[in-house]
């Protein structure tokens, strides 16, 4: 078992993503994150899911994606051939007392404050989802108000 | 030339050289329907009882001629009408294009009168499918729908047409049905491993006790001629899966009949005993491969496929060549030698079927195997079988001898009861010279014996072998075998007198209790030329199909008394 990135490129018509994901539920895969965007060609999308499975899974993940018309490709994209990143926004709770220290974990995480009231701060943070995790860590002390994140994003190295 | 959608659709379906069409009218087809009366001269379209009935009928259709099979169904409840005989398509890989009927766009989303999602609900259950919004998209998702329905791995598509573009009027320019076949294909076809074939070869020519499995996909590839030749040459036996029979000559002395749950003593064994057992066009379902340690545990697994996803899903592969299986195995048979081995591998075998030859109790009472036995005898073996689902289809499987494609007509992967009525009638159509019979059960006919009333309106002399044991017959005998007795719901005799119900029809009936009766019936049903005869084959209830691998048990382990 494991984390698998696959990048999948699908034309960019109604009801696709629901022919992906329809896909995943069906043949029992699990998926732990998906997102979705355009290309550089309007027409084309790319979504990039992360699988959690062991090489018999991938390989058939990727075989039944092949299959549907709308798909154009499908990629495995290796950890060490590949660059990936998730964009997270978290909202924490903050205090007069303990701002200053949430700011200076902030930067250490190269991370950036997005948003600012009386008894909250909203964090910004981009990275590999280990990076991600870890912040989330470091702040569950000071109380969590909420955790959105994109999915997974990846794009192999070189050209 | 300027035309509306609705004609469109219609000159698109001559395009593809569509002669048949089932189908059913409603509110949001009704300018097809307009179409279809002005300029569909060229076109036969079957008017069926039920929606279903039609979808069966374009799948039976499609089966029986190798060409698409098409269905043409109304908004809401009619596409949902439709949606076990795409299920049942898809799940045999049978080349179909459904065109259903949809709200106008203006109304799409608001819970319309009959609208319904069936893009949606048949996702998962089409090759693919596509709802048209716009009428200067029309003529290409039609061509595009037949060509992905029949083009590599075939399979059902749904195109969903609004009613308002059916009447929207576009410029229409027409397109030889060369043009479309000849494009390029929208799925790349695989090219098979060089490597793995050279590798695949030796195989072959080194093992010493090889079993082919000829399945469904030898159908659709057409590869009768290629896979006689193999077996002969290297001396091979040949079992099959149910959707791979006609695939090779029944009565070969190198065939061994079905494998798997019901499969025959003689290719259970071959499968236990064979050190390489090759697969074609097959997908090793849970119904050939049964408890999986026990599956061919002595061989290497050679599987030549069209579809890479099929390779290596259900069993650990050593040899996978996915590509045209036509195209490999002419690489193969080049390239294949015999050796001694084999010579002696293939008497075993010759010696296990005089040994295991099936037989049936003989006690003077009405037989299903005897009455199958005196359709092939008393139609030359030269019928088309289209089945239900139940006792009465495996009976029909084993005891019919297939001798060429597309000769059993029979719902594999779904299962589906009241899939051979509709199935006959599309058979009958594609095949008008053929006889066509309909090994039914009695469960199943009367879930769509509706369509007596279709095989009357279109003069089709379709027989009906009812096999009549008063029960759901494969469910009892599963009561019988491993629930104890216990006769949950699957008793259905009642007061249905058969002979009436077939002349209510207007068809005719006749009922058979005695063995000594079958062969005069037969020989009178054979005698119509316009008019479907319902034969009502009076049997016992507790009839058992034999052999049968318990649930859980491997294939060598079936029970056959
Ligand atoms: C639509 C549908 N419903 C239920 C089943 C489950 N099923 C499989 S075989 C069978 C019994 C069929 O009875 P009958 O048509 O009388 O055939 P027999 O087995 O008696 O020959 C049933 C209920 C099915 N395959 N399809
Ligand atoms: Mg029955």
């Amino acid at each position: 078992m494991g984390k698998h990135v696959m990048g999948v490129l699908v034309k960019n018509h109604a009801g696709v993503l629901s022919r992906v994901t329809g896909l995943f539920s069906r043949r029992v895969f699990n998926i732990d994150s998906l997102a979705v965007g355009t290309t550089q060609d309007p027409e084309i999308s790319r979504i990039t899911i992360v699988v959690n499975g062991d090489s018999y899974t991938v390989d058939q993940v990727a075989k039944q994606l092949d299959k549907l018309i709308d798909v154009i490709e499908v990629e495995h994209l290796y950890k060490e051939e590949s660059v990936t990143r998730e964009l997270m926004l978290i909202k924490v709770k903050a205090t007069s007392q303990n701002r200053s220290e949430i700011i200076q974990l902030v930067e250490v995480f190269r991370s950036n404050i997005v948003d600012v009231s009386a008894t909250s701060l909203t964090i910004e943070v981009s990275g590999g989802s280990s990076k991600l995790e870890a912040l989330i860590e470091m702040l569950k002390p000071f109380g969590i108000i909420e955790v959105v994140r994109t999915g997974v994003i990846a794009i192999s190295r070189g050209e | 030339m300027k035309l509306t959608g609705a004609q469109i659709l219609i000159e698109c379906l001559k395009e593809q050289g569509v002669d048949t069409v089932f189908g059913y009218p409603g509110g949001s087809v009704l300018n097809i329907y307009d179409a279809l009366y002005e300029r569909g001269q060229d076109i036969t379209h079957v008017l069926t009882s039920h929606e279903q009935g039609a979808s069966h009928a374009a799948d039976g259709y499609a089966r029986a001629s190798g060409k698409t099979g098409v269905c043409i169904a109304t908004s809401g409840p009619g596409a949902t009408n439709l949606v076990t005989g795409i299920a049942t398509a898809y799940m045999d890989s049978v080349p179909m294009v459904a065109i259903t009927g949809q709200v106008p766009t203006s109304l799409l989303g608001r819970d319309a009168f009959q609208e319904v999602d069936i893009t949606g609900i048949t996702i998962p259950i089409t090759k693919h499918n596509c709802i048209v919004k716009n009428v200067d998209e029309l003529a290409e998702s039609i061509r595009l729908a037949f060509k992905i329905a029949s083009e590599g791995r075939p399979g059902p598509v749904l195109v969903d047409v609004c009613k308002d573009v059916t009447a929207a009027v576009t410029e229409y320019t027409p397109i030889s049905i060369k043009e479309t076949k000849t494009k390029e294909f929208i799925k790349k076809l695989p090219e098979v491993n060089e490597s793995i074939l050279a590798q695949a070869i030796k195989a072959i020519n080194n093992s010493k006790r090889p079993l082919i499995l000829s399945g469904g996909g030898s159908i659709i590839a057409d590869i009768k001629d290629e896979l006689l030749t193999l077996s002969e040459k290297a001396l091979i036996p040949v079992a099959n899966t149910l959707m791979g029979l006609g695939s090779f000559n029944g009565m070969h002395e190198y065939f061994t009949g079905l494998i798997g749950m019901h499969g025959s003593r003689v290719s259970n064994k071959a499968n236990s005993e064979c050190d390489l057992f090759i697969a074609i066009g097959a997908r090793f379902s849970d119904r050939v491969i049964s408890n999986l340690k026990r599956f061919a545990p002595n061989a290497e697994i050679m599987h030549i496929d069209i579809d890479p996803a099929e390779i290596g899903k259900n069993i650990k592969v050593h040899y996978p060549l996915n590509g045209d299986i036509k195209a490999i195995l002419r690489r193969i048979i080049e390239a294949v030698e015999v050796n001694e081995d084999k010579k002696a591998w293939i008497n075993q075998i010759k010696e296990w079927k005089e040994k295991f030859k099936k037989k049936y109790v003989d006690d003077g009472t009405l037989k299903p195997q005897y009455i199958i036995e005196s359709l092939h005898k008393l139609t030359n073996g030269d019928a088309i079988i289209a089945t239900e689902v139940g006792q009465n289809q495996i009976w029909a499987a084993q005891y019919y001898k297939y001798s060429r494609p597309r000769q059993i007509i029979s719902s594999g992967g779904l299962g589906t009861m009241g899939y051979g009525m509709g199935a006959a009638i599309g058979a009958k159509m594609a095949c008008p010279d053929k006889t066509v019979i309909n090994v039914a059960g009695d469960g199943c006919f009367k879930m769509n014996c509706n369509e007596l009333a279709t095989a009357v309106k279109y003069k089709l002399p379709v027989i009906i072998a009812l096999m009549n044991n008063g029960v759901l017959g494969m469910v009892r005998q599963w009561q019988t075998m491993f629930y104890d007795k216990r006769y949950s719901q699957t008793t259905i005799e009642g007061e249905t007198d058969y002979v009436k119900l077939a002349e209510a029809f207007g068809a005719v009936g006749i009922n058979v209790t005695k063995p000594e009766q079958v062969e005069d019936a037969i020989k009178e049903a054979l005698k119509s030329k316009d008019r479907p005869v319902v034969i009502n084959f009076v049997i016992d209830k507790d009839e058992r199909v034999l052999p049968i691998v318990p649930p859980g048990a491997g294939i060598d382990e079936l029970i056959h008394e």
